[in-house]
Order: structure tokens, then C-alpha cells, then sequence
């Protein structure tokens, strides 16, 4: 026992107590995140600076931003020499901004319809707290709005759905056996039907029809929200495809993925849509046109597949071995294995790459305008710019594209990381 | 220490394994393995690391392939036909170091899968067994958890449960405990103690000799992919023959 | 149950195409190769017969014949005589010239960016989160338009130049900025400027091995050189000395104010900077984010771990931080250069003739011939984005973390 210390055995515990002043609240913040150093001081004055100088220079153009006039000279008038914005090109031209400017006005309430349908189709997918139930609307919704937007006989869309199930029932009661018997049956049996259900559907135009608006009338925001969703949709399962053959041990299968997804990757959209406009006609049988919007589609699936690949790709090899190994060891099969251990969990990993790629195709959607269709850009740049109404008024039109781009954007990769958080706590 | 199980082995033949060689590459990793396991055997394999034990077992249920030899597992001779191999996995059981258990199922669902699926029981009974089998492992309280939800040894116990669901005949175990801390290994031996309590035919690769002494009817000491020495765990703990025997017990037994 | 010896030579079934594991691949890939070559024989089939239809065939003879159009800003000697084909390489080069350009500023942009984003100052982090997410969420090709006209709208004309109380005047007499493009001077090669050129190679790598020696005299006599002031001289010294030496030659020819336009200088395009401008803001937002994670990936510990050490801040940033966030940040960053490679096709937006306007644009739109052009096109692409890709498979193999 050493002497060095006098024995001590403490009575009363000391209680809580506040920090000093400079240790707490609004100063202890400020000192810290804003004048830490003499670098950092500088730097909140700088950009305190920007800030001002930003907002000195744009607020009066914003306020003094004229909504009412019907042409630019009338805006100019109007403002006398004040600097201002002309929103009036809004206003007068909002129409023609979303809808394009060939789709009939009367029937502006079908795409508007149908997009409020699409957010609640989409909700049971995005959010779990959903009943079921809404799904079996989501598996009708592609039917709905094809109907909703070219218009046309319900019978069409009717058909195409009861073929669908058709092929599902099919493939239900044959999956006990084979996987390969199974989907040859229920291809076939969707195919008798699609051949019979087309027939009728062109019997009679009339049932339940709404006005035909042709593909090359649609334009505007709308055209870009279109190909964007539809894109996306038809591309994730061909990507999941791609990905799962590039990752096969039987060499043909992983070569032909191989250089599909490479050649794709390696080329700028534009090129593609290129081929989209003058090539590929030349690929389909003689005397058959395709629409340009179907070929436009086409091309960009391919595209967004060949990314979609490449992110699933790295959420398969995510996954460690031993699950792979787990799922061989009880005895499922391929299909099995993939169907309830393998992709559950690499899609899981893989969504927010996929849906940063799905933003990104929303964006390239605009790129449509170079070859003369007539989305929000080409709508900007064509007509609207182009008239003599109008002319000049650059920041006022592409400002609002870029804010309705961001709104968009924005709110979904915002969604994608609550998703990421939510995945994450899960795995508690 | 425990006493030792007393319990009956068959004559009929479980696995037969005649001169089976394997080669990762130029690497000749399983030399002429000969082995016979009747039905009801517990085997412990054991031996440095790199000998070629995981390997071995992990040929057993066709997770390997073996280049030459002859492997025939409950009658069925492991060959390239998927058949064979598909029925061999449903009666074969494994147990894996990392469990393995399906992250995004439930306890419930995990062990249900392959039943429904496999041997397209009806989901009720599937249930039935799979609760069955995580009472008899203990835990039927987590079968509405998820894997992430369970410590290292309950879910190791889960796993077991989920490969006996399957009802196999044969379990194989691959250095269950070795990613268990300390205090979780215990619940893990005493479930495969029971196990072989009830007459399962069991080989596992392990380090736990207590285990070894206890329950196995044949120690099996594997050196440089091939079998050195075997014996019954009294005459292979007190008497090893080998030196490399010797020195590999010297080294784990020590401390 | 036959028992006898097993020999892998068993008697070949037809089921066995099907059950047999070693089979089964064969048989799927045979059928996938028939579908394929299927599928590739109808469409070649329709192909050849709208060819046909149409009375054209595949040749690529229209690039021998003359352009017959003009590209204004360009690389190499060209006019309006020259073939196709030199318009094509007019346009590669451009191309080039826009996308090297265009990583490094997005290079430095995304840096200072992401580093910037990483501040303790609560002000500045969020400005940059602003900048990142505005950039990002918009479509590059809005922010070129939006760049372009603005470059049109607020920089001065030439002619506002003139006179004696111009409007606006050159920076430094040396730079010129207005709404036709950038006026800058161009450097004249006379006599003895190779010299010069290869003298300051020289002395770049004269700085490398004098480091190299620097770590070497460390390793075996633990005597730490001072680099920093020396390398610098190295640099700059023999460069200047052999300049002046050999009587200046590399003179500067500065652009003036001649009639109502700028002659002489360089003369840098509106559609080439606008293009530069967006292409770089916008990747180099991406680059932000890429260089944060990749600063935020190297766990904490790291640098505390150095610290206990008692090793100083610079030499845990670029002997144990760097290297380690390098790894993370290089993969993202060669693919963000590979896409401002292909986004330069939108060039076609402001006028820009890169490979995508000439060959693609006006070429194909001249001779009709759609097919070859844009096969060509893509050939060039694609050989960018593989050799890029082959660049960093070989980063990724020689940064490799060794593991058991």
C-alpha cells in the first residue's frame, strides 16, 4: 500500500451544470462554423459577398417581372426601361411548354389524368406502407394511360391486358414444372390471344373511344415525362437480363452481353438517335412505318439498359459468395435461386444506382430536340424563340425549363435517398 | 467434461468416397481419398488450415467437383447429372462458418423456402415443420425476426434449423463455431449434440476437440489434402501415431 | 445401384443435353447463338432489301469528294475544297481539343468544389450544395443553351471596342472577350524555339528525378532534402536562362483592333467556350460529389492514427488520406472524362463542329448517306470510351489493395 495519496472517498455526486457562454447556443455556432480561423473568416465574407451581389443584381428583374403582356415589345413597353423579366411568354405559351403544340386543347385533361394516375400507380412501388392491393392498379395503369393518351378504342388496351394475363395464369400453372415448358406456353397462349384480341379490337373502332391523337402531335414536358417513364420501365427488366447474362458462365451468353452493354456504353446518346431517326427504318420490313417516337423509345431503352446493367452488375457482386452457395445447398434450382435469394437482395443494393440512371434518362430525354421533336427544349428553340412574338426572350423560357427539370429531378433523387435510409435501417 | 454419448451406428453405408482426387488449378488440394461413413457416424475432421477439410466436405454435396475418383452419397453417385445432384442436395444438410441465412426473409421464411419450393410441401406444413425444428433448436420466440436481428449464435442455431427443415439424412457442418464469439459457441454444440442424440449422420469440421471427445465415433486428421490418421477420439487423443498428428495436437491442445 | 469404378467416359444420352451439367451450357448456348444469328439474318435481310428500294448501297467513296462547306473554327488547314474526309478529322480534332479541355476545368471545378463542400464553414459548404445540386438536376443541354445566350447577351461586341473612350476595353491589351469569342495571343514558333521545348521537357524531368533522389538519399541515410524550392528552380531556371540565350524565341502575336473586328491572335469561338464552359460547370458538380465521398470515405481513424504518429498535417493528407480517397475518387473521375467526351456531341446545339456536326451533321445531311456516317461516328466514339476504359483497368490493377 503506497503513501503517496491521501484516501478519498467522494460524498455527494456533482450534479449537471450549463457550459459557459461561449460554449453554447448561437455564438458557440457562429464561432465555430463561421470564424473558426482567419481563412474561414475571410471566406463567410467573401461569399456573403456573392451572395449579396447575386441577389442585388437578380431581385429586381424577378420583381419587377412582367406577367401580362402579348407580345416581347409589349413587355418592353410595359417595364419602360426598368430592368425585368417577361413571364408573360409563360403565361401566354404554358400550353404549348407541356403539352407541345399539336395536341388538341379539348383533351388536355387525358395526359393531365393520366399523370395523376401514374404518381398513385407508382405509390404502392415506392412506399411500403401501401395495402397491397393498389398494386393490381399498377399492373393495370400501362393499359389505362396508353388509352388515356393516344386515345383510341378501349378495346385495344383491354386486350393487350387480358393478354398479359392470360400469359401470367399460364406460366402460374406451369412453373411446377420446367421453367423453360412454363414460359413457352405462356408466350404462346398470350400470343393466340394478342392475334384474336387484335382482330376484334379492329372490328369496331368505337367502343368507348376517345379522340386518336398520333404520335407526332405529342410534344412539350409532356413528351419528355413520356419517354422518360416509359424508357426507364421497359429498360429495367432488360438491364436485370443483360446484367445476369454478363455474369454467366457460358461464354456466348457472356460475350453477346459483353459487347451489347460496351458498344451501348460507348457511344453518346445523340448517335443512337441518329440511328433512331434515319437507320433504323431500314432494319424493319419494307413498306412498314414505325413511328419515330417508337423508334426513338426503342433506342433509348437500349441505352438506359446497357446502364441499368452496369449498376446491377455491382449490386450482384455485392453479394457475397456464400449466398449463392446457401441457396445451391437446399436445392433450388437457377431460376429458384435468382427468383428468392439472388435479386431481392441485389436489386435491393442496386436501387439507388438505378435510379440516379433513371434521372439521368429524364434529362437526356432532351436531346430529342436535336433531331426536331418537339419536346420542352425544341418547343423552347423551335416555335417559341422563332416567332416573331417572342423572339429573344432566352432567360425567362430556358429558366423555367431548367426549373421544371429540377423540380422533377430533385424531388426524385430526394426520394431516392430517404429510400437509401430506409433500406438501411431495415437491415437492423 | 461431458460424458461420453453412447449411441448406435448402423451398417449401412451413408457416404462412400473411393479415391477421389481434386485439383484447384495445379493445385492439388484432396489426394486419393478413401472414406466410408455408415449411417449414424458422427465425424469430426480436423487438421491445419489449407489441409483440403472444407473442400472435402464441400465435395459432398456437389458445392466442388471432384476431377477423378468415385463420391456416392445415399446411394446416388455425384456425377455431372443435375438430377443426381439436385437429389442429393435435398438430402444432404450443411452448415456453413458465416451461417449464410437470407438477409431479407424472416426466420420463418428462411427456413420455409427450400420445403415450399423444393419439395413443394404445402406452406401450413412447411410451418409446422419449420417451427418444429427452431423449437427443437430452441428459438421459436425469433421466427418473425430477421437474420440482422439475431446474435452469431442464435443464428447459427437458425441455420441448422433451416437445413433440417429439408429433413436430411446427412449434415455437414464446416467449422461452425470458428466465427462465434466465445460465449454463443456452447448453444451452438449443444444443439448439434442433441442432433446427434437423435441418430443424424453427422461430419463436421471443427476445432472443438471437447466436442470431438464427447460425441464423434471417428476422429479424421487431415494434412495436405489427405487423410493421415483416423481413429476413434479416445485412441486419436492419447495415442496419435503420426508426427504430424502429434505436433498439430500439441499445437491446438496446448493452451 | 452399380457401384463399380466410375469413370467419367459414361455411355452419351440425348436427356443428357438437358440434365448433364457439362451439356446443358453447351445446348443453351447453341440456341442462343442460333436466335441471334436468326434474328441478325432477318434484319440484315430487311436491310439489303430497303437498300435496294431505296437505290442506295454502303460506300464510303463520299469521303474523297469535296466538303464544300466551311468550318470556322478549326485545327488544322481546311476549306471549303478540302474532302470529307479532312472535314471528319477537322471535327475529331475538335472534339479533342473541347473534351481535354473540358476535364481539366471540370477536373478543377469538381475539386475545389467537393474539397470547399468539406469546410467548417457552414456558409461556404452550403453555397457549394447549392451549386452541386442546381447543376446536377438540370439537363446539360439546357445549361448549354443557357450558357451560350448568355455569353451572347452580356459580352461586349467587337466594335464596342473601338474608339476613344471604348465601351469596353482588352485585359492587360493582351485579351479580348466579346460576343464573337475569346481574343487571345498566339504563341509564334520562330528559329530555336525547340530548343527551348526541349529544354523545359528536360528540366520536368530533371524535377522527377531530382525527388526520386531526394527519396532514395531518405531511405538509406535518413537525411530529409528540401524539395519544394529546388524543384521550382529546376523548373523554371534552365528554361528561362536558354530563352533569353537564344535571343527570345517564342514571341507572342497579340490580337488588334482592325476596322470593326479583332485580326491576328488566337481566336477562340463563342460556341467553342460556351460549349467548354457548360460542359465543365456541369461534370464538374458530379465530380464534387465524387471527391467528397471519396475524402469521407477514408475513415476517421486513419488520420488519428497517423497523428498519434506525430506525423504534420500535409504528410498525413498526402501520405496516408490521399492515397487511399485517390482510390475511390480515380474510377468515377475517368468516367465522368469518358462522358464529357461524348456530351461534346451536343455540340450541335450551338454550332460547334465537332465530329458529331461535321461528319454527322452536315456531311451526312450533304451526301445522304446516313448508314456509313453514322457507323463512322460511333467507331470513333467507340474507340475513345474503350481505350479510356483500357486506361482505367490498368489504374485499378496497379492501385489494387493486395489481399489474402
Amino acid at each position: 500500500m503506497s503513501e503517496n495519496y491521501t484516501s478519498f472517498v467522494r460524498k455527494e455526486m456533482i450534479s449537471e451544470r450549463v457550459p459557459p457562454a461561449t460554449e453554447r447556443g448561437v455564438i458557440k455556432w457562429v464561432r465555430e462554423n463561421l470564424f473558426s480561423s482567419v481563412f474561414n473568416t475571410i471566406m463567410t465574407f467573401v461569399s456573403i459577398w456573392i451572395i449579396y451581389s447575386i441577389v442585388v443584381a437578380a431581385a429586381p428583374w424577378f420583381i419587377n417581372g412582367i406577367w401580362d403582356a402579348k407580345t416581347v415589345r409589349e413587355c418592353y413597353d410595359l417595364l419602360d426601361g426598368k430592368s425585368g423579366a417577361c413571364f408573360a411568354v409563360l403565361n401566354e405559351r404554358f400550353p404549348q411548354l407541356i403539352y407541345g403544340f399539336k395536341y388538341p386543347s379539348s383533351e388536355y385533361w387525358r395526359p393531365n389524368l393520366a399523370t395523376i394516375l401514374l404518381l398513385v400507380a407508382l405509390a404502392p412501388i415506392l412506399f411500403r406502407g401501401l395495402p397491397r392491393s393498389l398494386l393490381v392498379f399498377s399492373a393495370i395503369y400501362p393499359f389505362l394511360a396508353f388509352w388515356l393518351i393516344w386515345g383510341g378504342s378501349i378495346l385495344t388496351s383491354v386486350s393487350a391486358f387480358f393478354g398479359c394475363v392470360i400469359a401470367l395464369v399460364c406460366y402460374r400453372r406451369f412453373s411446377g414444372g420446367s421453367f423453360t415448358k412454363a414460359v413457352i406456353v405462356s408466350v404462346v397462349a398470350a400470343y393466340i390471344w394478342w392475334s384474336i384480341g387484335g382482330y376484334i379490337a379492329g372490328l369496331n373502332e368505337s367502343i368507348f373511344a376517345l379522340e386518336v391523337v398520333p404520335s407526332r402531335d405529342m410534344g412539350g414536358f409532356m413528351l419528355n415525362l413520356l419517354l422518360g417513364t416509359i424508357a426507364v420501365c421497359l429498360s429495367i427488366p432488360l438491364g436485370v437480363a443483360l446484367a445476369l447474362g454478363r455474369q454467366s458462365d457460358m461464354p456466348i451468353i457472356k460475350w453477346i452481353c459483353v459487347v451489347f452493354i460496351e458498344f451501348i456504353r460507348g457511344v453518346p446518346l445523340i448517335t443512337l438517335l441518329f440511328v433512331a431517326n434515319v437507320i433504323l427504318a431500314f432494319f424493319f420490313p419494307p413498306d412498314t412505318s414505325i413511328d419515330l417516337i417508337l423508334r426513338v423509345l426503342i433506342m433509348m431503352t437500349f441505352f438506359n439498359a446497357a446502364y441499368i446493367a452496369e449498376v446491377v452488375r455491382g449490386g450482384l457482386a455485392a453479394l457475397s459468395k456464400g449466398q449463392y452457395e446457401a441457396a445451391d445447398s437446399i436445392g433450388l434450382d437457377y431460376t429458384q435461386s435468382m427468383r428468392f435469394i439472388i435479386l431481392p437482395q441485389a436489386l435491393k443494393i442496386s436501387i439507388p444506382g438505378i435510379v440516379n440512371v433513371s434521372v439521368g434518362m429524364l434529362k437526356d430525354t432532351t436531346l430529342v430536340s436535336i433531331i426536331s421533336m418537339f419536346d420542352l427544349v425544341g418547343m423552347i428553340r423551335g416555335p417559341i424563340l422563332s416567332s416573331t412574338d417572342w423572339n429573344g426572350v432566352y432567360w425567362e423560357l430556358f429558366g423555367a425549363a431548367a426549373a421544371i427539370f429540377f423540380v422533377v429531378c430533385f424531388s426524385v433523387s430526394k426520394y431516392s435517398q430517404w429510400l437509401e435510409r430506409q433500406l438501411e435501417t431495415d437491415k437492423r | 467434461m461431458a460424458e461420453k454419448l453412447k449411441l448406435e451406428v448402423s451398417d449401412e453405408i451413408a457416404i462412400s468416397i473411393k479415391s477421389m482426387n481434386k485439383w484447384f488449378g495445379s493445385f492439388h488440394v484432396l489426394r486419393d481419398i478413401d472414406l466410408i461413413v455408415n449411417r449414424g457416424e458422427r465425424i469430426v475432421v480436423c487438421g491445419p488450415s489449407g489441409s483440403g477439410k472444407s473442400t472435402l466436405i464441400r465435395c459432398i454435396n456437389a458445392l466442388e467437383e471432384h476431377q477423378s475418383g468415385q463420391i456416392i452419397v445415399d446411394g446416388t453417385e455425384l456425377t455431372s447429372d443435375i438430377k443426381n445432384i439436385d437429389r442429393i442436395r435435398s438430402e444432404v444438410g450443411m452448415c456453413f462458418q458465416h451461417f449464410n441465412l437470407f438477409p431479407h426473409l424472416s426466420i420463418l421464411e428462411n427456413c420455409t423456402l427450400a420445403p415450399i419450393w423444393v419439395r413443394k410441401i404445402p406452406k401450413k406444413e412447411a410451418e409446422e415443420t419449420a417451427m418444429h425444428f427452431l423449437e427443437k433448436v430452441k428459438i421459436p420466440e425469433q421466427a418473425d425476426k430477421y437474420p440482422g436481428q439475431l446474435s452469431g449464435g442464435q443464428q447459427q442455431r437458425v441455420a441448422i434449423a433451416r437445413s433440417l427443415c429439408m429433413r436430411p439424412r446427412i449434415m455437414l457442418f464446416d467449422e461452425p463455431t470458428s466465427a462465434l464469439d466465445p460465449e454463443m459457441i456452447k448453444e451452438v454444440l449443444d444443439t448439434m449434440i442433441e442432433l446427434a442424440e437423435d441418430g443424424m449422420t453427422m461430419i463436421c469440421v471443427t476445432h472443438e476437440m471437447g466436442f470431438a471427445r464427447q460425441v464423434a465415433n471417428r476422429v479424421i486428421f487431415m494434412d495436405d489434402g489427405q487423410i493421415v490418421e483416423q481413429n476413434e477420439p479416445e485412441q486419436f487423443f492419447n495415442n496419435p501415431q503420426s508426427d504430424r498428428t502429434k505436433l498439430f495436437l500439441s499445437q491446438i491442445l496446448g493452451h | 445401384m452399380n457401384t463399380s469404378e466410375f469413370t467419367r467416359r459414361d455411355k452419351f444420352q440425348f436427356s443428357m443435353l438437358l440434365n448433364d451439367k457439362r451439356y446443358r451450357s453447351y445446348t443453351f448456348q447453341f440456341f442462343a447463338l442460333f436466335l441471334l444469328i436468326c434474328a441478325m439474318a432477318y434484319l440484315g435481310k430487311n436491310l439489303l432489301e430497303n437498300l435496294a428500294a431505296a437505290g442506295l448501297n454502303i460506300s464510303y467513296s463520299f469521303l474523297g469528294e469535296p466538303a464544300g462547306y466551311d468550318i470556322n473554327q478549326r485545327l488544322i488547314e481546311y476549306n471549303s475544297q478540302s474532302t470529307h474526309l479532312r472535314a471528319s478529322v477537322v471535327g475529331v480534332l475538335n472534339t479533342l481539343l473541347v473534351a481535354f479541355l473540358g476535364c481539366i476545368a471540370a477536373t478543377f471545378f469538381g475539386v475545389t468544389a467537393g474539397i470547399l463542400r468539406l469546410s467548417n464553414n457552414w456558409i461556404v459548404a452550403k453555397l457549394m450544395m447549392i451549386y452541386v445540386e442546381i447543376f446536377r438536376n438540370v439537363p446539360v443541354l439546357i445549361w448549354i443553351l443557357i450558357i451560350h445566350s448568355v455569353f451572347l447577351a452580356f459580352l461586349p461586341q467587337p466594335k464596342a471596342f473601338r474608339g476613344e473612350n471604348p465601351e469596353a476595353t482588352m485585359l492587360w491589351d493582351a485579351f479580348a472577350f466579346t460576343g464573337r469569342g475569346f481574343y487571345i495571343p498566339k504563341p509564334v514558333f520562330n528559329d530555336g524555339s525547340l530548343v527551348v521545348i526541349l529544354i523545359s521537357i528536360l528540366s520536368i524531368i530533371g524535377v522527377f528525378a531530382f525527388r526520386y533522389f531526394a527519396r532514395q538519399k531518405l531511405y538509406s541515410e535518413g537525411k530529409l532534402i528540401e524539395t519544394r524550392w529546388t524543384s521550382i528552380g529546376i523548373f523554371f531556371i534552365p528554361t528561362i536562362l536558354i530563352y533569353f540565350a537564344l535571343g527570345s524565341p517564342i514571341d507572342l502575336e497579340y490580337p488588334e483592333l482592325k476596322g470593326f473586328n479583332f485580326k491576328g491572335g488566337l481566336h477562340l469561338r463563342g460556341s467553342l467556350i460556351s460549349l467548354w464552359f457548360a460542359l465543365s460547370i456541369y461534370t464538374g458538380a458530379f465530380i464534387a460529389e465524387v471527391v467528397r465521398a471519396g475524402i469521407q470515405s477514408v475513415d476517421k481513424g486513419q488520420s488519428e492514427a497517423a497523428g498519434a504518429l506525430g506525423m504534420r498535417p500535409n504528410f498525413i493528407m498526402n501520405l496516408v488520406i490521399l492515397p487511399q480517397a485517390l482510390r475511390v475518387i480515380v474510377p468515377p473521375l475517368i468516367s465522368f472524362f469518358l462522358n464529357i467526351t461524348k456530351n461534346s456531341s451536343l455540340a450541335l446545339a450551338v454550332g460547334y463542329m465537332d465530329i458529331t456536326g461535321t461528319l454527322g451533321g452536315i456531311t451526312l445531311n450533304q451526301t445522304g448517306r446516313a448508314i456509313e456516317a453514322v457507323l463512322l461516328l460511333m467507331l470513333f466514339y467507340l474507340v475513345i470510351s474503350l481505350s479510356i476504359s483500357a486506361i482505367m483497368n490498368v489504374y485499378n490493377r496497379s492501385i489494387m489493395l493486395k489481399e489474402r
